[in-house]
């Protein structure tokens, strides 16, 4: 599957990040793009379980393209929540079933992030969006 | 200064550990396993494994003789008075379900049990479901800062109406002794039955259940560098007759028909089933190793590295300790940084440390925080440990900042 220009942009800096400190680093910039989400959209609806800290997971989905907005009170778990939805946002249902997400994560060397005895709760949020998507 | 554990050699996982880059700093969770346990353990798949209890086979003998070995080791760590008053279950969790529904039949609606606001949830959620059940009122002990049930408000609220007191001897979160003595009493003296949750007591020092005048001690073989599925579970003579049948099956029945059954009193009446034989046997194992080690070296290699975090997070800009911790571990959050980021960041560095509620969200919702970090100690920990964790913490800190 093609990538947007930001996922590739996204994919050759981490691609280039040399050690922990450098991929850190990165992910706290990406989390700082994290398009802000309104306070109105953080209810407990919205909310993703399974994370130690709190996560919101917002879907829509315009003329057949989902677009997802997301939010974190922890700071590199926003970075990884970007590089989620720079992956996923604009795909149609049918793509977003069919797309790998822990190859994305492994492409960006961030597959440790995924594991489900990670308290971050990526891995939690990925199954949420796979239901979102399976609704619709 | 450093100061060596002369006994990490004897945990081979340790040395491996080191090698994946990975240092260990969550022993409060899960210990690791001295060589004397593998052996054990292979020393009983590899020479041939039977049912305890059940048969008159020679392999089924040697591995009964093995497993009632093992409980007059337990009995004779604890200093109970008797091996038939160990109990053996699948766990601390198991063992404490055992006693809710077990004295469930001495509950009647209106009493009370009274616990502390720190308890881990595996000796809360079993009293607040069984308080569902049966109508009685929860009473919850309120905690100081220091981290101690508050005595003098205890002392008020335990009264003639409370049936049970159920309390940690040691918090897994604040790493504080509680006032077990004049609580016990006191519970004694109202007519309640005392259930101390030694979970992470056992692991540091010796305690004396005779001494600690307690009705029930419960533990769990995995903390005490034991293996896991294996609980234990002391009761005073009197409390243990005092206690229903709950888990019913092979083994724990005197005779059974179709319509109707009797059961075996303690132990056996209460390890339904076919036990964890190698786990048990292991536990045996281990306390054998753990009762050749110098008590006191021990100690004061736990005490002088205990010092030694608390002193060095303590001296960290923006750490905040949670309560007083006196042994085993300490837990702390950083004023402006979010838990899971310091978290992330310590693992990214191979520090394994706690992230997040340590199984005790009334706790943490009382100090008003969602998370914090806890470093937990071995006596396989050394200061070269607390070194690479300080470093990280460090690391990290200045890279978030």
């Amino acid at each position: 599957m093609s990538l947007s220009a930001e996922a590739s942009q996204a994919l050759e800096s981490f691609e280039q990040a040399r050690g922990w400190e450098q991929r850190a680093r990165l992910l706290m910039q990406w989390g700082d793009r994290l398009e802000p989400l309104d306070d109105s959209d953080k209810t407990e609806a919205n909310r993703v379980h399974g994370c130690e800290s709190l996560v919101w997971l917002v879907a829509q989905q315009e003329n057949g393209q989902w677009h997802f907005k997301a939010a974190s009170d922890a700071r590199l778990l926003r970075g990884l929540l970007a590089l989620l939805l720079v992956r996923v946002q604009g795909l149609a249902s049918d793509r977003l079933a069919a797309l790998d997400l822990s190859a994305w994560f492994t492409q960006l060397g961030l597959e440790r992030q995924l594991s489900p005895s990670r308290s971050n709760g990526l891995h939690a949020v990925l199954l949420r969006m796979t239901e979102l998507a399976a609704q619709n | 200064m450093f100061q060596p554990s002369p006994w990490r050699a004897d945990f081979p996982a340790i040395g491996a550990l080191q090698r994946q880059h990975q240092t260990y700093l969550d022993s409060a969770a899960t210990t690791q396993k001295p060589q004397a346990l593998l052996d054990a353990l292979s020393h009983y798949y590899g020479h041939g494994a039977a049912n305890v209890h059940r048969a008159q086979h020679l392999p089924g003998a040697l591995a009964t003789q093995a497993f009632e070995g093992s409980r007059d080791k337990v009995a004779a760590w604890l200093n109970a008075a008797d091996s038939r008053q160990i109990v053996f279950t699948h766990g601390a969790t198991s063992a404490l379900n055992l006693l809710a529904y077990g004295l469930e039949h001495r509950f009647e609606s209106g009493d009370e049990i009274a616990v502390s606001a720190l308890e881990h949830h595996a000796n809360l959620l079993p009293w607040q479901q069984l308080a569902h059940r049966r109508q009685l009122r929860l009473v919850i002990l309120p905690v100081n800062d220091l981290g101690h049930v508050d005595l003098e408000q205890a002392l008020q609220l335990i009264g003639p109406r409370t049936r049970l007191l159920a309390i940690s001897q040691l918090s897994n979160v604040l790493g504080t002794w509680q006032p077990l003595a004049p609580l016990l009493a006191h519970a004694r003296a109202q007519g309640a039955l005392s259930v101390v949750d030694g979970a992470q007591g056992v692991v540091h020092g010796r305690h004396d259940v005779q001494q600690l005048d307690c009705d029930f001690y419960v533990f769990s073989s995995h903390k005490l560098y034991g293996p896991d599925g294996v609980g234990v579970l002391y009761g005073r003579q009197q409390a243990l007759a005092l206690l229903r049948h709950w888990q019913y099956g092979g083994e724990m029945v005197q005779m059974a028909d179709y319509q109707d059954a009797s059961f075996r009193p303690a132990p056996l009446g209460f390890e339904a089933g076919t036990p964890p034989i190698a786990g048990v046997i292991g536990l045996g194992a281990t306390l054998d190793y753990l009762a050749s080690l110098d008590a006191n070296a021990v100690a004061a290699h736990e005490a002088t590295l205990h010092q030694h975090l608390v002193r060095g997070l303590a001296d960290r800009e923006g750490v905040r300790l949670l309560g007083s911790p006196q042994a085993a571990l300490a837990s702390f959050v950083i004023d402006g940084v979010h838990n899971a980021d310091i978290a992330h960041l310590l693992t990214e560095q191979g520090i394994a440390v706690r992230a997040g509620h340590h199984c005790a969200m009334p706790l943490l919702r009382h100090l008003g925080l969602d998370g914090a970090i806890r470093v937990s100690l071995g006596f396989y920990s050394d200061s070269d440990d607390l070194q690479r964790f300080f470093d990280a913490l460090d690391q990290g800190l200045e890279l978030l900042r």
